[in-house]
């Protein structure tokens, strides 16, 4: 990061910490343009150009870059939206395959060689998706539900005995309205953020042992070091994934909830 | 630029960061409205259609499937109705035949019979006709040679005799003309 740093790591190992996530402006004066605000504009413009080179001019018979992007949009249809929505799945795909793919590409991010930053492990990139769909279900349950029949319902599920509403609805208004939507911020972010601590810790295993100071007794930590960096890389590709399917599920299942009351 | 690393690493990190939210909500919100208004719809129409058309494919299949069956009972059904009319066909001939012959022997054996029958009638004729010519010729040779013998009063023996013999040539002389 700095030229000090690399002197004061010299002489002991230092695993590296919270600072990993700190970036500095990448122009003078404009602080709010730094890596991950970069990286954030770039997986737009990357999820874009897939999804044109792909359904630009959609064929009957699929061909290239259409296979691909609809063995995308299929898997997000059949494994994300159909499972809460089922038949409004199609009304909700353009928000649910957006939102998948950009989340993906973000995490993605952190296994590509030059970048490696994933860039949902900085809380704002899902705070401000995750508040996205907060309002959006908002508006749904009030549409769908009207202003009091969208919190009755949440708070005041039927077939229970009454005294224990004292204690489900402020539990439930409490998670169904604000816990829920925040977790669903914090998990993308968490996973992101310690998948990209544990890589670099490993990998500064790696370089600390192997090249800044090599020594016969700290060799094979370095090695062992490099090995788990290469494991976990091939385990966070994995996370990646599975967090942006994650991100995109529970988005499907808060709509449905909005939309019909259980 | 320590110091501001220091300084950032000890913000908190659960607490975002009002330009991080700018920059992040323009660029899912762009994402939102190329791919998700612009093109997801395009290539939701394509699978629609691709859909409609599989559908529309074995829908027309299934009816040249149903065609073809619907054809191959009719000429099954053609079949077995013209070997049935051949059957029939040929029974018809064989009766017709077995009539035919059986006609054909009748009217032989009528024409058999009929000529026959014509042949006895003629010989019947030719026999009564015979006798007829016979009586009236023995009666008239018979009254005529009781005439003679009579008119002779029997002269001599001799004479009697010449008389029968002469009679006898008539007679012999009659009959060959009358053969």
């Amino acid at each position: 990061m700095s030229a000090a740093l690399p002197l004061l790591a010299a002489e002991e190992f230092q695993a590296p910490g919270l600072g990993l996530f700190d970036w500095p402006a990448l122009v003078e004066g404009q602080a709010w343009f730094n890596k991950p605000a970069l990286f954030a504009l770039i997986a737009a413009l990357l999820v874009i150009v897939f999804a044109f080179s792909a359904f630009s001019r959609p064929q009957l018979v699929p061909r290239g870059m259409q296979n691909i992007g609809e063995l995308a949009y299929v898997f997000v249809r059949e494994q994300v939206a159909r499972p809460f929505l089922g038949k409004d799945s199609d009304r909700w795909m353009p928000l649910l395959f957006s939102m998948f793919l950009f989340v993906w590409i973000m995490n993605l991010f952190g296994s590509v060689i030059f970048i490696q930053f994933p860039v949902m492990s900085r809380i704002g990139y899902p705070a401000v998706l995750a508040i996205g769909v907060w309002l959006l279900v908002m508006y749904l349950g009030i549409k769908h539900q009207g202003p009091i029949g969208f919190f009755k319902n949440v708070m005041f599920p039927p077939g229970l005995p009454k005294w224990i509403y004292v204690l489900v609805a402020p539990i439930e208004l409490v998670s169904t309205f604000f816990l829920r939507h925040i977790t669903h911020a914090v998990r993308l972010f968490a996973t992101m953020m310690a998948g990209h601590l544990i890589i670099a810790l490993f990998s500064e295993v790696g370089w600390h042992f192997l090249f800044v100071q090599l020594t016969p007794l700290g060799a094979p930590v370095g090695v062992i070091g490099v090995i788990m960096t290469i494991i976990l890389t091939a385990f966070e590709l994995f996370i990646q994934a599975l967090q942006a399917y994650v991100f995109a599920l529970l988005t499907a299942m808060f709509i449905n909830d909005a939309q019909h009351a259980h | 630029m320590i110091l501001t690393a220091v300084a950032a690493a000890e913000s908190n990190p659960l607490l975002p960061h009002p330009a991080e939210m700018a920059i992040g909500g323009f660029a899912f919100l762009l994402v939102l409205f190329f791919v998700g208004k612009l093109l997801v719809p395009r290539i939701q129409k394509t699978l629609e259609e691709r859909t409609a058309a599989i559908e529309g494919g074995i829908q027309k299949a299934q009816d040249a499937q149903a065609e073809a069956q619907a054809m191959l009972a009719q000429y099954k059904e053609q079949l077995a109705e013209a070997r049935h009319e051949a059957s029939r066909l040929r029974e018809e001939a064989r009766e017709q035949g077995a009539q035919i012959k059986a006609e054909l022997r009748e009217e032989a054996q009528a024409e058999a019979r009929r000529l026959i029958e014509a042949a006895h009638a003629q010989i019947e004729a030719d026999r009564q006709q015979a006798f007829a010519q016979l009586r009236a010729e023995i009666g008239r040779l018979s009254t005529d040679l009781a005439g003679r013998i009579v008119g002779e009063s029997l002269e001599d023996e001799a004479r009697q005799r010449r008389t029968v013999d002469r009679f006898l040539e008539e007679l012999e002389s009659s009959s060959a003309a009358v053969r």
